[in-house]
C-alpha cells in the first residue's frame, strides 16, 4: 500500500493525462486515476473539469472504485448539476441491486447530492429503501430523509415521508429506531411548532427499549430526544428516571453526560422528600467525577458542565472538592475550569485545603492561570468568612513575593476584601502602600487608590500618595482617573485643611481639561456639592457602602436552566444559549426544565419541596461574565448605581432639571409664568405632544393594552451613511425602556464593529449595554437589535424636550443622527398615586403650573381611554361623571422622579377631550 | 451534527477533508488552520468557535484531526467520535501519522463515509467494521446472500461488537487488572489526594456467542453474599499484603458490551465479550489504596547560587514482590549550572534539557529504602521570579493492584458448543502503575 504517492503528483498537464487514465480500459488503471483525483480533491485542487469522465466509471461493479466515484459526486455534484444528473440511473439501478450494502450506499450518497433536479428522482428509491427488508438499509435510508429534508423540506413533507419515518421509531431493529430519531429531531428543530416529535408515554417506552439495544451512539441520540420530553406526572418521571440511570455506567462520556441530562431535567419534577430523589442525587455524583478521568478534551466539557451542574444542585458534589485539584500536567483548559469549580465548591469544611492548594498554584507559570488563583483567594475570603483571616495573610506573602502580576492581581482582591469586612484587615494597609511604585495596570492602580481614598484618615501621607498620581492624570486609564477624582475628595472630606489645594486641582483637571463625559459630570457634580453643602457632600460622598455579597458570578436563573436542558452541547460549553452561536431557526426555541408537580397527591410533597430552606434560590445578579470578574465594578459604568460615588450624578440630573433648563422649559410652554415653587416644573409641550401621540392611535381598532410601540421609521438613510441605513424605534418592556433597531447594510462590504452612543438628553437616556451586533453585516443583509436603554446617562436639557442625539460607529466611520422618542417611554410603571396624595398634591399646585388643551377627534369612552393610557403607565386615579361629562384623574411618573397630574374632561358624544394638567415634581433621593 | 471532518499534518496541510453538510465551506478548512494549528498562543482550548463555526480537536503525536459544525451539536460526543475514530485508524493501520494516513487515504474515506452519516455517528467498532471493510480493497464483491445479510444485521444487531461463528480450537481468554495509582503529597507527607484508575482488560478467544459473567471482590457484592449467610466476615480475616477481602468501587464504567440494567438491579457484570483485545471495564477507588512507594525529599537553599536536595524513596509492599521500572523524577531550576549526584542504587543524571535529575532503578523490593542526594550550582541572575518548585514525580510498576481489587471469578457459558466452563484456560494478571504520583517539595 503506498497510496501516498497519489498525494505528489504535481506535473504539468496531469488534468488532461489524468483525462487520458480515467478513459483507459483497463479497470485498475482506471481506479488508480480516480485515487489520483480524489488525493487531488483532497488537497484542494479543483478537478472539476474531469467530472463526465469520473461519472463514466460509475458503471462498475467493482465497490471500491464505485465508493470513489460517489465520493467525487458529492462533492462535485452542485458545482455540475447538469451532469450530475447523469449519474441518477445509477442510483436507481443500485437501489435495487441484491447486495444489501450496495443499496445502502446508493441512498446513502444520493442524499448528499444536494442537486434539485436529482430529488425528484430520488424520491421513488427511498420510498422503497425506507421499507427493505434488510436493517442496514432502512437505518441509512432514515438519515437519508433528514438529508433531503434539509435540500427540499417540502417535497419531505408532500411525499409522506415523514409519517413513514415515524413508524420506524416502532422497528425492531435498534439501530434503525435510533438513527430515526436523530432524523425526526433534526427535522422537529426547524419546525419548532409542528408536532412531529409526537413524544408520547408508549413511544417513550419504545424509546426506552431500545436505549438498552442499540450502539452508544444510538442511546447519544435516544437520550438527547428523551431530554425535550415532559413527563406527566412525577410518577412517569421517576419511573423515566430508573431506567436512566442505568447508562450512568456507560464507557462513553457522551452517553453518562446525556443521561445526566435527562436525569437533572426530571429530578425537577420528583418531591424532595421522596426517598428516589436523595438515591439519585447520590448517583450522579460518581459518575461526573469518572469523567474527569476521560482524556483532556472530555474533561474539559465534562467541567464546564459540572460547573452548571454545580450551580443547580451545589449538593451533588459537595463532598468531591479533592478530584478539581489541579494537577501539574493538567491541560491550560482543564486547570482554569478546576478552578473555577473549585471556588464553588469552596465551603467551611473544606476551606483550608483549598487555600493551601490555591496558593500553591499562585506560585506556577501560566500567568493567565496564578491571577485567576490569587483571585480564587479573594473569593474564598468573601465566600467563607471564617477564612478570611487566612486569606488575607496567605495573599500578603504572596505580595512579598513581588511578582508583579501576583501583586496586582492580590491588591485588587483585597480591596474587595475591604469592601466586605469593613474595619477588619486595614492593618495590611501599610504593606499595600509599599508596592505602589510596581503596580501599572489599570485595575490595580484603581484599587490601590481606591483603599488610600477610603481609608485615608489612616493613612498620614495619603495625599502625598495621591498626589503622585495626579502627575500622570492625563495619561491614566478612565477608570483610574474617576477613581484618583473621587478619592481625592474623599480625602478632601477627611482632611480639609491640607488637601483643598489638590482637591481644586483635581477638579480643574477634571471639568476643564478632560474631553471625558464620565469624569467631567462626576467632576462638576463634586464641584457643586462641595461649593453648596459641604455637609451633605460629606453624607453622599462618605456614605456607608452596602456590604458587597459572594455570589456575583452565578449564572442567571433562566439561562442556567435553558442551559441544564443543553447538557453536553456546545451550549453548556459556551454557557451560551444556542441562539448565541446558532444560525438560523436552528436550535433557537428555549428549553425549560418541567415544573414540579403540584397537584393532586403530590401536592403536599411538593410544598415541601418548595419551602425547604437549601431551595432557595440565591439572589443574582445577573452578569455572565468570568468567575472571577471584579466583584465591584468601582469605577465608571451607570449601571452600579450601588457604588455610591455615582449617585450624586444621578441628583445632579435632577437638579439640572430645575436649576439651568427650567426657566427656558417653562418659558417655552404655553406662556406659563415662571415657576413660583422651586420644586414644581412643567414640562407641559412635550407631554401634551406625548398624549396627543397616544391618542392619534385612540382611532385604531383593537389596539393590545401595553405600551404602544410605534412602527419603525427610518433615521438613518443609507445615503447619508455610506450604506448603513438605520431605521428604529423605541419600546417600553416591562419596566425596561429598549431602542429597537434595524441595521441594514447597502453598501458593497462588510460592516463590523458595530457600537453606539447618546449625546446626554433631557431624561438622561443612556445605552444600558453594547450593542449587540455579534456578526459582521455582509452586504444586503438586515439585523433587528434591540437595545436596552437606561436612564441614570448625563442630563441636558434638549429642544425639543424628546429629542435624543444619536452616534453609531461601524469600521467604515462614526455616523450621527437624532431621533425623537415617544414621551411616554419614561413614564414608570409605578406611577399610581395614592387618591389622598393625589388630592393633597392637586391643591397644592399653583395655577402657574397648569397647562390645558385639547385633544380632538377621537372616538373612546371613558373607560377605554383609561385602560389605553394605563398601557403607557398612566393611571387613572379617579373617575367621576358631572353632568353627562366625566371626569378622569389621572397620574404619571417620570423617570427622573417628576410627577404630572392630570384631569381629563370627556363629553359624551363629543369625539374632543379636555385635558388640565398639574405638575409637581418630587426629588427623589 | 457534525458538519465536516478534516486531518491535517503538523504544518498545517489538509491530508483528509471529508464535508457532511452544506453549511461547512471550503473555508472552514482554512479558517481552522490559520486560527488554530498557526496561532501564536499555545491552545487555550479544545474548542474553538471561529465566525459562529466551532470546531473540536484533538491532536495524535503531530496530526491533527478536527470536527466542524455550525450547529449545537452535542460536544462529548464529537469528542468521543474523535477518540473512536483515532481508534478505528489504529486498529485499521497502526501508528496515526502523516505517512500512514496518507497510505490509506482510500480507506479512510470509506471508513469515514460508513462511521459517520450526515454527521451522525454510526456503527464503529472495529470488528464489525473488518467484516465488510479492508485494506485490501472492499470484501462485497464475492460474498454470498447469507453472507451479506450477515453483515447487515451485525453492523446494525444487538450485538454489533460480534460476529456469529467464530471459532477456536482451543478456547482460552487473558484477564489483565491495569491499574495507575495517582497521588498527591505535600512535603509533610501528608496524602492530598489519591485514586486509583484502573481497567480490566480482556483477550477473549472463545468460540461460539458464549455468554460471560465476571465478579471480583466488590464490596457491595460480598456484603450482600455476607448477608446471605456465609459465616466469614468480609474485610476482616486476611491480612497483610495487598489481602483485602473487598474493596469499595467509587464508580465504574462498562465497554457496551456489558448488560448495564442488569448491573444496576443486582450489581452482576454480565456479557457476550467481543472477539479479540478489548477493555471490558473502568474503575475507580479511594478508600484503602496502597501506596507502593513513599518519596520523602529535602530541598535546602544555600545562599543563592546553590540548592541542596536528598531524596528518600521506601516501598511499601510484601518484600517477595518486585517493582520495576521505577524512575524518580526530580525537578532542578532553570538557572542550574551544575549537579553532582550521589546515589546508593540505580543510575542518577542531570538531563539539563529535561531541567530534572533522573534517577533510574531496575528493581526494588518491598519494604527497602533508597535515597540520593545532590548538589545543584545555579547561576545568579537578576531574575525576581522564585523558582516554582516543581513536585518530584516517580513512575514504577509493580505486580499487585493498589487498589487491592481481586478477580473472583469469570465464567463462561456456550450453550450451543460443546465446550464448558472448565474448559477454557483462564489467565489473570496484576499490574499496578504509576499514574501521576507526585510529591511536592
Amino acid at each position: 500500500m503506498t497510496d501516498s504517492k497519489y498525494f505528489t503528483t504535481t506535473k504539468k498537464g496531469e488534468i488532461f493525462e489524468l483525462k487520458a487514465e480515467l478513459n483507459s480500459d483497463k479497470k485498475e488503471k482506471k481506479k488508480e486515476a480516480v485515487k489520483k483525483v480524489i488525493a487531488s480533491m483532497t488537497v484542494g485542487k479543483d478537478v472539476s473539469a474531469l467530472f463526465p469522465d469520473v461519472v463514466n466509471c460509475m458503471q462498475t461493479d467493482n465497490l471500491e472504485l464505485k465508493k470513489l466515484v460517489y465520493l467525487y459526486l458529492m462533492n462535485y455534484a452542485k458545482s455540475q448539476p447538469d451532469m450530475a444528473i447523469m449519474a441518477v440511473n445509477t442510483f436507481v439501478k443500485d437501489c435495487e441491486d441484491p447486495n444489501p450494502l450496495i443499496r445502502a450506499l446508493a441512498v446513502r450518497t444520493m442524499g448528499c447530492i444536494r442537486v434539485d433536479k436529482i430529488t425528484e428522482y430520488l424520491c421513488e428509491p427511498l420510498r422503497k429503501c425506507l421499507k427493505d427488508e434488510d436493517p442496514y438499509v432502512r437505518k441509512t435510508a432514515a438519515v437519508c430523509v433528514a438529508k433531503l429534508h434539509d435540500i427540499n423540506a417540502q417535497l419531505v413533507e408532500d411525499q409522506g415521508f415523514l409519517d413513514t419515518l415515524k413508524d420506524l421509531i416502532s422497528d425492531s431493529n435498534p439501530m434503525v429506531v435510533a438513527n430515526a430519531v436523530a432524523a425526526l429531531s433534526e427535522i422537529a428543530e426547524s419546525h419548532p411548532n409542528s408536532n412531529l416529535l409526537d413524544l408520547n408515554p408508549q413511544t417513550i417506552n419504545k424509546l426506552l427499549t431500545a436505549l438498552n439495544e442499540c450502539t452508544e451512539w444510538g442511546q447519544i441520540f435516544i437520550l438527547d430526544c428523551l431530554a425535550n420530553y415532559m413527563p406527566r406526572d412525577d410518577r412517569e418521571s421517576q419511573s423515566i428516571c430508573e431506567r436512566v440511570t442505568p447508562r450512568l455506567s456507560h464507557a462513553n462520556s457522551a452517553v453518562v453526560l446525556s443521561a445526566v441530562k435527562v436525569l437533572m431535567k426530571f429530578m425537577e419534577m420528583l418531591p424532595k422528600d421522596l426517598d428516589y430523589y436523595g438515591t439519585l442525587l447520590k448517583k450522579l455524583a460518581p459518575p461526573l467525577v469518572t469523567l474527569l478521568s476521560a482524556e483532556p478534551e472530555l474533561q474539559y466539557v465534562a467541567l464546564r458542565n459540572i460547573n452548571l451542574i454545580v450551580q443547580k444542585r451545589p449538593e451533588i458534589l459537595k463532598h468531591e472538592m479533592k478530584v478539581f485539584f489541579v494537577k501539574y500536567n493538567d491541560p491550560i483548559y482543564v486547570k482554569l475550569e478546576k478552578l473555577d469549580i473549585m471556588i464553588r465548591l469552596a465551603s467551611q469544611a473544606n476551606i483550608a485545603q483549598v487555600l493551601a492548594e490555591l496558593k500553591e498554584y499562585a506560585t506556577e507559570v501560566d500567568v493567565d492561570f496564578v491571577r485567576k488563583a490569587v483571585r480564587a483567594i479573594g473569593r474564598c475570603a468573601i465566600k467563607v468568612e471564617q477564612s478570611a483571616e487566612r486569606c488575607v495573610s496567605t495573599l500578603l506573602d504572596l505580595i512579598q513575593t513581588k511578582v508583579n502580576y501576583v501583586v496586582q492581581e492580590a491588591i485588587v482582591v483585597i480591596k474587595d476584601i475591604f469592601r466586605k469586612y469593613p474595619n477588619k484587615y486595614e492593618s495590611v494597609i501599610a504593606t499595600l502602600c509599599e508596592n505602589l511604585d510596581s503596580l501599572d495596570e489599570p485595575e490595580a492602580r484603581a484599587a490601590m487608590i481606591w483603599i488610600v481614598g477610603e481609608y485615608a484618615e489612616r493613612i498620614d501621607n495619603a495625599d502625598e500618595l495621591l498626589e503622585s498620581f495626579l502627575e500622570g492624570f492625563h495619561d491614566e486609564s478612565t477608570q483610574v482617573q474617576l477613581q484618583l477624582l473621587t478619592a481625592i475628595v474623599k480625602l478632601f472630606l477627611k482632611k480639609p485643611t491640607e488637601t483643598q489645594e489638590l482637591v481644586q486641582q483635581v477638579l480643574s483637571l477634571a471639568t476643564q481639561d478632560s474631553d471625558n463625559p464620565d469624569l467631567r459630570d462626576r467632576g462638576y457634580i463634586y464641584w457643586r456639592l462641595l461649593s453648596t453643602d459641604p455637609v451633605a457632600a460629606k453624607e453622599v460622598v462618605l456614605a456607608e457602602k452596602p456590604l458587597i455579597s459572594e455570589e456575583t458570578d452565578l449564572i442567571e436563573p433562566t439561562l442556567l436552566e435553558e442551559l441544564i436542558c443543553h447538557i453536553g452541547t456546545l451550549a453548556s460549553v459556551y454557557h451560551k444559549p444556542p441562539s448565541a452561536f446558532v444560525e438560523g431557526s436552528r436550535g433557537v426555541q428555549h428549553k425549560r426544565i418541567p415544573a414540579r408537580a403540584g397537584s393532586g397527591e403530590s401536592a403536599e410533597s411538593s410544598d415541601v419541596g418548595q419551602s425547604g430552606p437549601s431551595e432557595a434560590p440565591p439572589a443574582v445578579i445577573p452578569s455572565q461574565g468570568d468567575l472571577l470578574g471584579d466583584l465591584l465594578n468601582l469605577d465608571l459604568a451607570p449601571p452600579t448605581a450601588t457604588v455610591p460615588s455615582v449617585q450624586p450624578s444621578m441628583q445632579m440630573g435632577a437638579m439640572d432639571l430645575l436649576g439651568g433648563g427650567l426657566d427656558s422649559l417653562m418659558g417655552a410652554g404655553l406662556g406659563v409664568a415662571p415657576a413660583a415653587m422651586p420644586t414644581a416644573l412643567g414640562i407641559a409641550p412635550a407631554v401634551g405632544g406625548g398624549l396627543g401621540d397616544l391618542f392619534d392611535l385612540g382611532g385604531g381598532v383593537g389596539m393590545p393594552t401595553g405600551s404602544y410601540v410605534a412602527p419603525k421609521t427610518v433615521w438613518l438613510p443609507a445615503m447619508k451613511a455610506k450604506g448603513l441605513e438605520i431605521s428604529g424605534t423605541f419600546a417600553r418592556r416591562g419596566g425596561i425602556i429598549q431602542m429597537d433597531l434595524t441595521l441594514t447594510n447597502k453598501a458593497m462590504s462588510v460592516m463590523t464593529d458595530f457600537a453606539i452612543q447618546f449625546n446626554r438628553n433631557s431624561f438622561g437616556l443612556a445605552p444600558a449595554g453594547p450593542l449587540q451586533v455579534l456578526t459582521p453585516l455582509s452586504p444586503n443583509q438586515t439585523i433587528d437589535v434591540s437595545l436596552p436603554l437606561s436612564t441614570s446617562g448625563p442630563v441636558m436639557k434638549m429642544e425639543p424636550l424628546n429629542n435624543l442625539q444619536v452616534a453609531v460607529k461601524n469600521n467604515i466611520d462614526v455616523f450621527y443622527f437624532s431621533c425623537q422618542y415617544p414621551l411616554s417611554l419614561i413614564f414608570v410603571e409605578d406611577g399610581k398615586m395614592e387618591r389622598q396624595v393625589f388630592l393633597a398634591t392637586w391643591k397644592d399646585i399653583p395655577n402657574d403650573n397648569e397647562a390645558q388643551f385639547q385633544i380632538k377627534d377621537i372616538h373612546l369612552n371613558s373607560d377605554a381611554a383609561s385602560n389605553k393610557l394605563q398601557g403607557s403607565n398612566i393611571f387613572t386615579i379617579a373617575k367621576r361623571t358631572v353632568e353627562g361629562q366625566d371626569m378622569l384623574y389621572q397620574s404619571v411618573k417620570l423617570t427622573n422622579g417628576i410627577w404630572v397630574l392630570a384631569e381629563m374632561r370627556i363629553q359624551t358624544g363629543n369625539p374632543n377631550y379636555t385635558v388640565n394638567e398639574n405638575q409637581e415634581t418630587w426629588r427623589m433621593l | 451534527m457534525i458538519g465536516g471532518l478534516f486531518i491535517y499534518n503538523h504544518k498545517g496541510e489538509v491530508l483528509i477533508s471529508r464535508v457532511y453538510r452544506d453549511d461547512i465551506g471550503r473555508n472552514a478548512v482554512d479558517a481552522f488552520r490559520v486560527n488554530v494549528i498557526h496561532a501564536r498562543q499555545q491552545v487555550r482550548s479544545p474548542v474553538t468557535n471561529i465566525a459562529r463555526t466551532s470546531f473540536f480537536h484533538v491532536k495524535r503525536s503531530n496530526i491533527w484531526l478536527a470536527a466542524v459544525t455550525k450547529q449545537n451539536v452535542n460536544a462529548a460526543m464529537v469528542f468521543e467520535f474523535l477518540y473512536k475514530m483515532c481508534d478505528v485508524m489504529t486498529a485499521y493501520f497502526g501508528k496515526i501519522s502523516e505517512e500512514n494516513i496518507k497510505n490509506n487515504f482510500v480507506l479512510i474515506y470509506e471508513l469515514l463515509d460508513e462511521i459517520l452519516d450526515f454527521g451522525y455517528p454510526q456503527n464503529s467498532e472495529t470488528g464489525a467494521l473488518k467484516t465488510f471493510i479492508t485494506q485490501q480493497g472492499i470484501k462485497g464483491q464475492h460474498q454470498t446472500k447469507e453472507e451479506q445479510s450477515q453483515i447487515t444485521s451485525q453492523v446494525t444487531g444487538q450485538i454489533g461488537w460480534r460476529r456469529e461463528g467464530i471459532k477456536y480450537r482451543r478456547n482460552e481468554l487473558f484477564l489483565d487488572v491495569l491499574e495507575s495509582v495517582n497521588l498527591l503529597m505535600s512535603p509533610q507527607g501528608q496524602v492530598l489526594s489519591a485514586h486509583v484508575s484502573g481497567r480490566v482488560v480482556m483477550k477473549s478467544y472463545l468460540s461460539g456467542m458464549p455468554e460471560c459473567k465476571f465478579g471480583m471482590n466488590d464490596k457491595i457484592v460480598i456484603d450482600k453474599q455476607g448477608k446471605g449467610g456465609t459465616t466469614d466476615e468480609p474485610g476482616k480475616s486476611e491480612l497483610g499484603g495487598s489481602g483485602k477481602q473487598s474493596i469499595a468501587i467509587d464508580d465504574c464504567t462498562f465497554h457496551q458490551c456489558v448488560r448495564l440494567s442488569k448491573f444496576d438491579s443486582e450489581r452482576s457484570i454480565s456479557f457476550i465479550p467481543p472477539d479479540g483485545e478489548y477493555e471490558l471495564m473502568r474503575y475507580r477507588t479511594t478508600k484503602d489504596i496502597i501506596l507502593p512507594f513513599r518519596v520523602i525529599p529535602l530541598v535546602r537553599e544555600v545562599g543563592r547560587t546553590k540548592l541542596e536536595v536528598k531524596v528518600v524513596i521506601k516501598s511499601n509492599f510484601k518484600p517477595s514482590l518486585l517493582a520495576q521500572k521505577i524512575e524518580v523524577r526530580i525537578p532542578t531550576p532553570l538557572n542550574t549550572s551544575g549537579v553532582q549526584v550521589i546515589c546508593m542504587k540505580g543510575k542518577a543524571k542531570y538531563k539539563a534539557s529535561e531541567n530534572a535529575i533522573v534517577w533510574k532503578i531496575k528493581r526494588m523490593a518491598g519494604m527497602k529504602e533508597s535515597q540520593i542526594s545532590a548538589e545543584i550550582e545555579l547561576l545568579p541572575t537578576n531574575d525576581k521570579k522564585k523558582w516554582a518548585r516543581p513536585p518530584i514525580s516517580m513512575n514504577f510498576e509493580v505486580p499487585f493492584a493498589p487498589s487491592g481489587l481481586k478477580v473472583r471469578y469469570l465464567k463462561v457459558f456456550e450453550s450451543k458448543l460443546n465446550y464448558s466452563d472448565h474448559d477454557v484456560i483462564k489467565w489473570v494478571r496484576y499490574i499496578g502503575r504509576s499514574g501521576i504520583y507526585e510529591t511536592r517539595c
